[in-house]
């Protein structure tokens, strides 16, 4: 079952990926191939298992003390540009381009 | 024409009163030099894991608590992603699936006609209340087409309140918030300050025939005080009437509120639904919080919470002490709600009656009519009053043991405001405004007049 051209440029767009070529996007159809195997086992009434700690408490619980920050310098140092001790970043989110504006391989699908 | 029926549901966001983030030990304040207050992981570094903060964990529970809500005893942490320039992560952690309260109430009160005397109790049920990060400060700078980012308020701890579409217009929604805010600074789990943003409040409002399925909601953002609340929320609420009733329709959009203009304007570009893509946060096991039943034998206090120990530990919400108020002290109840209303109001009104003999029911017209009054025409709080709770009760003792008149009480009070350290018997004395109680001394005044005026007798005894 082939993925949709939609739904490959849905997950560019929320992922910010670029499927670059066939062989890319042949990749990510394998996967799901692969992945998709989960559906053969039935799992009607059982409850999803998202850690295999379960109930056992493990969640440590921190006090409510400062102890980390005023490290603007150290911070700022990995900003490609700045303006007094803010980050610069680009007046909102860009929009990507409509699929027929791209110039990508998705283009041609 | 068939009557519309507009329904108003409300999503709050109050950052929790705590000394740092939620899940660092960055400080939490409000103003502060941009990106001092703020830690690796705030900044989302490589290698950096988040920490739960306990006292956001109680700041929940009691929130939760004190709203009706059932406390689940095992809640979940989740990643919403989406991409802004304030969220260095590309996701929030916050609590979709299985939030750490759910299924509450909040009752509040709303005048009808504007008659404080006619009040009536609605009430609105709470769908949940999540834990979660705030973001960054976006500041957009237009003129060089960049945004400055503060990363202070990154991770600072959030409450969200997510209220039912129980409401019908802006003013149940304002009086809703307003007590909700009440509620969460007698708690202390937050300030609630909307001006500072610590209470944000987004709405979503519709409208329908009745009998017929709900309409499209909007979404309205941008709304900055509980007078634009109600404002904001009348104004939706008329547009989509209007939209509707000239054969348009109403998008499911996010519209944010212009206050100079009164108006809601449509806030995003239609980029279609939003696909959070949410999925479990990998780096935090679920939050197991326990009862006296449940509580286990052999563990470190300062890992466990107590939902019991909490709820044993609550302070009187406003609706209680309202009521302890008109109990103790014979007021009405709308009293009751303006005392509250007002910062210190109330132990202010305590604490005159606690240092005078008047009854409680005459000093509250004091406080309520005079006091207060006052205060709102110099824009004071009632901790600025220039006149201390000390020296109303001491001219409040004059009056009542009929040293001075009611009128002549009320040129003292005007004295007073002064604040020039003057007593109230000083000033009494000052401007000769003692009742005089001798007998004779009055028989003297008045046959002062009669013999000063007696042309003016002659002619009333004539008729």
């Amino acid at each position: 079952q082939k993925v949709s051209v939609e739904v490959l440029q849905h997950l560019e767009h929320l992922a910010l990926v670029d499927f670059r070529d066939a062989e890319g996007v042949q990749r990510l159809q394998k996967a799901i191939q692969f992945a998709d195997q989960l559906h053969e086992v039935n799992t009607d009434g059982v409850e999803p298992m998202d850690s295999v700690l379960e109930d056992r408490w493990c969640l440590y619980l921190r006090e409510d003390d400062v102890t980390e920050g005023n490290c603007t310098k150290e911070l700022l140092e990995n900003a490609r540009e700045k303006v007094e001790e803010y980050f610069v970043a680009p007046p909102g989110n860009i929009p990507l381009p409509k699929l027929e504006e791209q110039e990508t391989f998705l283009q041609g699908s | 024409l068939a009557p519309w029926v507009p329904v108003v549901g409300l999503e709050i966001h109050a950052q929790i009163s705590s000394n740092s983030k939620l899940f660092s030990g960055s400080q939490v304040q409000f103003a502060a030099p941009p990106n001092s207050l703020v830690s690796f992981f705030d900044a989302s570094l490589p290698g950096t894991l988040p920490v739960l903060n306990r006292r956001c964990v109680e700041a929940a529970v009691m929130t939760g608590l004190a709203l009706n809500c059932s406390i689940n005893k095992k809640s979940l942490f989740d990643r919403k992603h989406y991409f802004y320039a304030d969220l260095p992560a590309g996701y929030q952690i916050t609590q979709q699936r299985v939030p750490i309260a759910v299924n509450g109430s909040l009752s509040y009160s709303l005048c009808i006609d504007n008659k404080m005397s006619q009040m009536v109790t609605k009430t609105v049920r709470i769908k949940q209340i999540q834990l979660e990060q705030d973001s960054g400060k976006s500041l957009h700078d237009d003129t060089r087409s960049q945004t400055l980012v503060d990363l202070n308020r990154a991770g600072v701890g959030l409450m969200e309140v997510v209220m039912e579409p129980d409401m019908c217009c802006g003013e149940e929604a304002a009086a809703a918030v307003r007590e909700l805010q009440l509620i969460l600074q007698t708690l202390g789990s937050s300030q609630a300050v909307m001006a500072e943003g610590q209470l944000r409040v987004d709405a979503n409002v519709s409208v329908h025939h009745p009998g017929e399925p709900y309409g499209v909601r909007t979404e309205v953002k941008n709304i900055n005080s509980i007078r634009f609340l109600a404002k904001a929320i009348d104004y939706e609420i008329q547009r989509q009437i209007e939209e509707l009733e000239n054969g348009g329709t109403i998008l499911n959009e996010t519209r944010a509120f212009d206050s100079k203009l009164g108006c809601t304007v449509p806030m995003r570009d239609k980029e279609g639904k939003q696909d959070y893509r949410f999925m479990p946060e990998p780096n935090l096991p679920p939050l197991i919080l326990y009862d006296a039943k449940s509580l286990p034998a052999n563990m470190n206090h300062q890992q466990v919470i107590n939902i019991d120990w909490i709820h044993e530990r609550l302070p009187d919400l406003p609706s209680v002490k309202r009521k302890k108020l008109v109990e103790q002290y014979g007021i009405l109840p709308e009293h009751s709600f303006t005392l509250l209303n007002e910062e210190g109001l109330a132990e202010f009104f305590e604490s005159v009656v606690k240092q005078t003999q008047m009854k409680p029911k005459k000093v509250i017209g004091w406080i309520l009519k005079d006091l207060l009054s006052y205060l709102k025409q110099h824009s004071l709080t009632v901790k600025e009053s220039p006149v201390s709770s000390f020296v109303l009760a001491d001219l409040l003792n004059l009056l009542e043991k009929k040293e001075i008149s009611s009128t002549a009480a009320k040129q003292v009070l005007a004295e007073l405001w002064k604040g020039e350290g003057k007593t109230p018997l000083e000033i009494v004395k000052e401007q000769k405004l003692e009742l005089l109680q001798d007998q004779k001394e009055l028989e003297q005044i008045c046959q002062a007049v009669i013999d000063g005026h007696k042309n003016e007798v002659i002619m009333m005894v004539l008729g």
